[in-house]
């Protein structure tokens, strides 16, 4: 069996291989019968890469403890949900997951538009292939799935494998990885569009409409997958914290900045047919964003609370990002003429302006997380001292950006294009900018003390006024219009663009998360040893320890507290805060007694015990449910904006470059 | 020009100031990164400076009295008793043999004062190399040669 899946992967190389030259030579001597070879090849490989995926998958279920991979990521014990998962629980299989994303993606593509095309089509697949053939590389040769156990070349299995960390059987990290997975794999399709356009100088901006759901899934995928590693890490590891900028977060942080810049700029190239170079760089910074995250997961080149599996990889990823980064650039050089813009910035108070200090700032943050993740190995370059810096840095740093781009949010999509009138901004502003001075004299009268979070929260309210101003005003005219009712006049103008209501959506969700983290200098903390009978406090509530209670099941032994929560003297619940020791793992885990309100979040932890006295860590973490609230409407905000429009608008604008054509339609 | 000259003056305003903020916070919030032999040769230079050394927690080494927490860490050959004076409880992955990074200052002893302790999160648990029960070695099948298996299990 795993001899086939090796097989399989081995061939898989060769006709990526293939591929690759088909396409190519086939485009540049005209021979279509030969790119299409190249195009069916991409779905071969698709095939084989998913033949050695199932193999690998079926041992993992079937506990097939000949393979070393098999061996050291399961035992018989795990569920078979958690089984599954192990196929991107080490480096081996995520790497031939990473490979099976990468050809599902290209056969989607290949299947999608090669009607629609035609010229491009042969360079995205000479791309894509390219792609895939650098992590099949890896799967064939380097770090193969399908190694078996032996002794002395005699092929033998083992009684039962090593299982998974218990700290990571927990749903959202089964999930967190693919997420991650599916938005780093997915820019190579937008990348691959946007090099092929390129290559061919294609007129218009035929990329972006094709990748424009792409770019949108991708961005959510990537987007989703953070929130459920920083949900994981707050419920689950038992400090209450959901972001530390350890360099592994940052990785993953890095190319959706740069994405969520790419998805803003875009819609100046379609609408104006400006920054086209910028969007090209934006696209290609993402896609190797991407890649150097993986890189910077596996190659171990800085020191994480995450661990990976650390290999040789890294230096094929150097070399990869170092000839496709260059590679990139010149293209986009040689090509700059074809890139010139068709309008000029008119105005500092323009939807353009907006736009450009958006992605400036956006850009500027992605380097600055960059710069402090690499800082060890810059400083141990240039001085050899490995210097490293910490969240505090981070944070002086990324909150008053983060704060600037709050503010952008607000002022951004009210701005008109090209230049805004005294009476627009008064129209758009005024109501909503009294009440946001107003919030911040309330919350500062009100005691609130901590100017971060006053200007969040004002801002929040301000961002909030003028997206339900918009929809209000929108929704009005409609309701007058056809004598519908408000509500159906709402879901109506979403769908005439959803794009631009869905994309307010998505705005509020990231307002929600920002009411979330206003909360975060408020935090309350106790740490207390207590025994039966004694009580402890944090902030307004009052513990009092009922029991402490112990015992042993099968596979581990645990320990609790039983609380009773009271709030000002008043009778609240029965909390239980829990440490397990896995027997086999040798591994504490908490489960963690979490009482979630809108307002605040008691979070009690039990941390460890001696003789009749257990340490118990109690928080109160005002405000941080909203984070995940706000993460939910970010998801269905992405949504709406995916739905197509209902009316399908188009502008017209001149194209300077190209293909001669008057009007180019574009669709909104 | 004048409009290029103000695009010109708030580009400069924002990148300047994100610069200048980024630079001036580096000095309050820079930790060295050092190995137990870089920390000993560091002398009383040490004892000034935030420092973060790491290495695997020694077996059996870890002591828990009230209050603090004693135990060595170990790199090659070299040992470093630490002292966890922090206020949080130390984190569920920090255990016999487990990758360790401690923050804190070394005093004139020698001996080191942690005020954070971070230990790996593991995505997998293995067995270090030689405490396994029998010496498994690994096939590659695709090439059909063999070599040592990293962490026998």
């Amino acid at each position: 069996m795993e001899n086939v899946g090796a097989l399989a992967l081995l061939l898989a190389f060769c006709i990526s291989l293939y591929s690759i030259i088909a396409s190519v030579v086939g485009r540049l001597k005209g021979k279509p019968f030969l790119t299409l070879s190249g195009e069916r090849a991409v779905l071969a490989v698709w095939a084989l890469v998913s033949t050695a995926a199932g193999i690998l998958v079926y041992g993992l279920m079937t506990s097939d403890y000949r393979m070393a991979y098999v061996a050291s990521h399961t035992n018989r014990d795990m569920p078979s949900f958690y089984k599954f998962a192990a196929w991107w629980g080490g480096q081996e299989g995520s790497l031939l997951f990473w490979s099976w994303l990468l050809s599902t993606y290209a056969a989607v593509a290949v299947l999608t538009s090669r009607k629609t095309h035609r010229n491009l089509l042969p360079w995205v697949v000479a791309i894509l292939s390219t792609i895939q053939l650098f992590f099949l590389n890896f799967n064939a040769f380097i770090a193969s799935p399908f190694q078996v156990l032996a002794v002395d070349k005699v092929v033998t299995s083992v009684a039962d494998g090593m299982g998974l960390n218990p700290l990571l059987q927990y749903w959202a990290m089964v999930i967190h990885p693919p997420m991650l997975y599916l938005g780093y794999v997915g820019f190579a399709v937008p990348f691959a569009f946007a090099m092929a356009s390129l290559i061919e100088k294609a007129p218009g901006e035929s990329w972006i409409h094709t990748t424009r759901r792409w770019s949108i899934v991708t961005w959510l995928f990537q987007g989703m997958g953070i929130a459920l590693g920083s949900a994981w890490a707050y419920h689950v590891l038992g400090w209450g914290g959901y972001w530390m900028w350890d360099p592994v977060e940052n990785a993953s942080l890095l190319p959706w900045l740069a994405a969520t810049a790419f998805l803003h700029s875009v819609m100046m190239q379609e609408k104006k047919g400006m920054m086209k170079v910028w969007n090209m760089v934006l696209i290609a910074s993402t896609f190797f964003l991407c890649i150097f995250g993986t890189f910077l997961t596996r190659s171990g080149i800085v020191s994480s609370v995450h661990a990976f599996a650390e290999s040789p990889i890294g230096k094929y990823f150097v070399a990869f990002l170092a000839l496709g980064i260059a590679a990139t650039v010149w293209l986009i050089l040689d090509r700059l003429n074809y890139l010139r813009s068709e309008s000029d910035l008119e105005s500092v108070v323009s939807r353009e302006s907006s736009f450009l200090f958006n992605n400036l700032v956006l850009l500027a943050s992605c380097f600055a997380v960059l710069w402090g993740t690499l800082f060890p190995v810059i400083t141990e370059k240039l001085s050899n001292e490995k210097i490293s810096l910490d969240a505090v840095w981070f944070n002086r740093l990324m909150v008053p950006i983060g704060l600037f781009l709050l503010f952008l949010t607000g002022v951004g999509p009210l701005f008109a294009w090209r230049r805004t009138s005294i009476d627009s901004l008064r129209k758009n502003f005024q109501w909503p900018g009294i009440g946001t001075l107003i919030t911040a004299a309330a919350l500062f009268a009100g005691g609130m003390r901590y100017p971060y979070s006053i200007i969040s929260l004002s801002l929040c309210f301000f961002v909030t006024a003028t997206i339900v101003l918009e929809f209000f005003r929108g929704a009005n005219a409609i309701s007058e219009k056809t004598q519908s009712g408000f509500i159906p006049a709402v879901i109506e103008l979403t769908h005439r663009n959803t794009r631009r209501y869905g994309g307010y959506l998505v705005h509020m969700g990231m307002v929600l998360m920002f009411i979330g983290w206003s909360g975060h200098p408020f935090n309350e903390t106790s740490v207390g040893e207590v025994a039966k009978g004694s009580t402890m406090k944090v902030g307004a509530y009052n513990l009092k320890v009922l029991d402490l209670t112990e015992g042993e099941l099968s596979n581990y032994t645990w320990e609790t507290a039983k609380l009773e929560v009271t709030k000002n003297g008043e009778f609240l619940e029965i909390v239980e805060p829990t440490r397990r020791f896995y027997k086999a793992a040798q591994q504490a885990t908490a489960v963690v007694a979490l009482r979630s309100r809108l307002n605040e979040d008691l979070y009690i932890n039990y941390a460890a015990r001696a003789g009749d006295k257990a340490t118990l860590q109690a928080y109160v973490f005002p405000l941080v449910e909203w984070i995940w609230i706000g993460v939910v409407v970010l998801i269905g905000g992405t949504l709406v904006c995916l739905v197509p429009s209902k009316v399908a608008r188009t502008y017209t604008r001149t194209e300077v470059v190209g293909v001669a054509k008057e009007n180019a339609p574009v669709e909104v | 020009m004048r409009k290029y000259a103000k695009f010109g003056i708030l580009i400069a305003l924002i990148v300047g100031s994100i610069t200048w903020v980024a630079t001036a916070s580096i000095q309050s919030s820079k930790t060295y990164y050092v190995t137990i032999t870089e920390l000993n040769q560091m002398g009383h230079q040490a004892s000034s400076k935030r420092v973060r050394v790491g290495g695997d927690v020694q077996e059996n080494s870890i002591v828990r009295t009230a209050g603090v927490v004693k135990f060595n860490l170990v790199q090659e050959t070299k040992v470093l008793s630490v002292v966890y004076e922090g206020r949080d409880p130390l984190p569920d992955t920090f255990k016999d043999g487990a990758q360790a990074l401690a923050g804190g200052r070394l005093d004139d002893s020698g001996v080191f004062h942690a005020q954070e302790v971070q230990a790996k999160c593991a995505s997998k648990y293995a067995p270090k190399p030689g405490m396994a029960p029998d010496g498994l070695q690994k096939k590659i099948t695709t090439e059909g040669q063999s070599s040592s298996y990293r962490s026998s299990l």
